[in-house]
């Protein structure tokens, strides 16, 4: 593996394979009677969030804690990120002190990449959402929740719905998905589609109903309230309509088929309530997984001399 | 036994009938030991130790007559090498429902040397509860401990030097069964 986490595309399969075997054992943990293991002691992980998110940064946290790193988060609401301090002075900062990995999130694609690359900060980087490019730990998350119902991943079928455009799980999870084997198709209104998707690893179409049928899991992405206005689709009821998952339509998928959503839901507009509350919806379940996957990046990454080899290591003599 | 000839200068020290009576022999001590199964719990540190740590099981169970619980215990997460390899995969940890609290815990594994693994046995085992008693079972043990560990059932001593490597084969993990020493015994002769 890479010493940073930039992209899900940046992962080979035996990379994939290894972060979501880790997982599968770090979940395990919430099981134990003392849920935390001593392997990062003495690691220091920084939080440097620069837009508002509340899961993944409690995720990340939780997931640094279980490990008995030390956490520090730092976010832009009051500090001195606010008073315009650059990303770079902020990195340096935390060079400073000692960071061993830093998870950024930041309103620019290509934030946590500039980081990684610059002699800013000689930690690991995981980008835990960058604009509207990645978003790989959530991609993993995702992975390995769809593959702890359906098994391997290989050959399945995952439908990605909605605002594709602004989202940077979509992206990543096209991306891990087809490294994975499983095919993807977006549905999305034409006017939520980004330039140049004809060249990610994945179909396109328009019409919600019709792929359902065929797929092992839905996901449903999130419609940002500021797009609603936007002129991307001319009314959020029509959208909803169109693109939303209804009772009806979640009636069309197979009956092992999953439904899966990111969060925070808009219920009523993507998702209806019932549906999202749905047996079939693994959505709650996503958040426990995003710890267990979390735990394991930060695991991978740090736990020794240099992040984790992918293949499959051969036992030294004993 | 005869030393059989091998592929790259290694030498069989026990095959797979060796094996499967010294397990045998340490599946009774082990009941003699505990006075029977009644709390046993036999924990295999993965990978080579859990095989071992299953048939250890049946053979108890045999004998007994009841069901003996058996788990994996994966020590990585504990171990005091780790900042100085690249990070390593996470092996499989299965306890069983029964939990270890106030049980007899025994610990398996296939090669005790420096006891640096057991440690962090010791260390896994405290964050799943307080066992009543702590036991361990080796396959081989070869010396050169580091640590002020023993083991309690020992399938065979065999002394060696620091330069051999001692490899164990089980059927689950290899394909076969057998105990091989490679490396220079020069270094044994050295040491004399």
């Amino acid at each position: 593996m890479d010493q940073h986490l930039l992209s899900a595309g940046d992962l080979t399969r035996d990379d994939a394979l290894l972060l979501l075997d880790t997982a599968e054992e770090m979940r395990s943990l919430s099981d134990r009677p003392i849920k935390k293991l001593p392997t990062l002691r003495g690691r220091t992980v920084v939080n440097l969030f620069f837009e508002d998110s509340t899961r993944t940064r409690i995720s990340f946290e939780l997931a640094a804690k279980r490990l008995s790193a030390d956490v520090i988060n730092f976010a832009a609401k009051g500090s001195s990120l606010s008073k315009g301090e650059s990303l770079k002075d902020t990195a340096l900062t935390l060079q400073a002190m000692g960071a061993d990995a830093v998870v950024v999130r930041h309103h620019a694609s290509g934030a946590p990449h500039r980081l990684a690359h610059s002699a800013w900060t000689s930690g690991s980087v995981v980008n835990a959402g960058d604009g509207t490019h990645e978003h790989p730990t959530q991609a993993l998350l995702d992975a390995f929740t769809m593959r702890r119902h359906l098994g391997a991943l290989e050959g399945r079928h995952v439908a990605v719905v909605g605002d594709v455009l602004h989202s940077r799980v979509a992206r990543s999870n096209a991306l891990l998905l087809s490294t994975l084997g499983a095919q993807v198709t977006l549905v999305s209104p034409p006017t939520l589609l980004p330039v140049g998707v004809e060249a990610w690893p994945v179909e396109v179409s328009y019409d919600l109903d019709a792929v359902l049928p065929k797929v092992d899991a839905v996901m449903m992405l999130r419609v940002q309230a500021e797009r609603m206005d936007a002129a991307f689709f001319p009314s959020a009821r029509e959208y909803s309509r169109r693109y939303g998952l209804d009772l009806r339509r979640m009636n069309l998928l197979p009956d092992h088929a999953l439904v899966l959503h990111p969060g925070p839901m808009n219920r009523g507009m993507e998702i209806t309530a019932d549906v999202a509350d749905a047996a079939r919806s693994v959505i709650v379940e996503q958040v426990s997984n995003g710890v267990a996957t979390r735990m394991a990046v930060l695991y991978l990454l740090l736990s020794g001399a240099a992040p984790a080899l992918a293949a499959d290591d051969p036992e030294g003599p004993t | 036994m005869t030393g059989v000839v091998p592929p790259h200068g290694a030498r069989v020290v026990l095959d797979d009938r060796d094996i499967a009576r010294a397990l045998t022999r340490i599946s009774h001590e082990i009941l003699e030991r505990n006075r029977g199964a009644g709390d046993l719990l036999v924990l295999g540190i993965p990978r080579r130790g859990y095989p071992l740590a299953r048939r250890l099981g049946a053979r108890i169970a045999e004998v007994e007559g009841s069901e003996v619980p058996v788990g994996s215990l994966d020590v990585t997460p504990y171990r005091d090498d780790l900042r100085l390899r690249p990070a390593r995969a996470l092996e499989h940890t299965d306890i069983p429902t029964t939990g270890v609290d106030g049980r007899t815990v025994v610990l398996v594994d296939d090669v005790l040397f420096s006891g640096r693994t057991i440690r962090a046995a010791l260390d896994a085992l405290n964050d799943f509860g307080r066992p009543r008693v702590v036991r361990l079972a080796v396959l081989v043990d070869r010396g050169h401990r580091e640590l002020p560990i023993r083991a309690d059932f020992v399938g065979k001593n065999l002394p060696t030097s620091l330069g051999e490597d001692v490899r164990v084969h089980l059927r689950e993990v290899d394909g076969n069964d057998e105990v091989l020493i490679e490396g220079q015994s020069a270094a044994r002769a050295g040491e004399g």
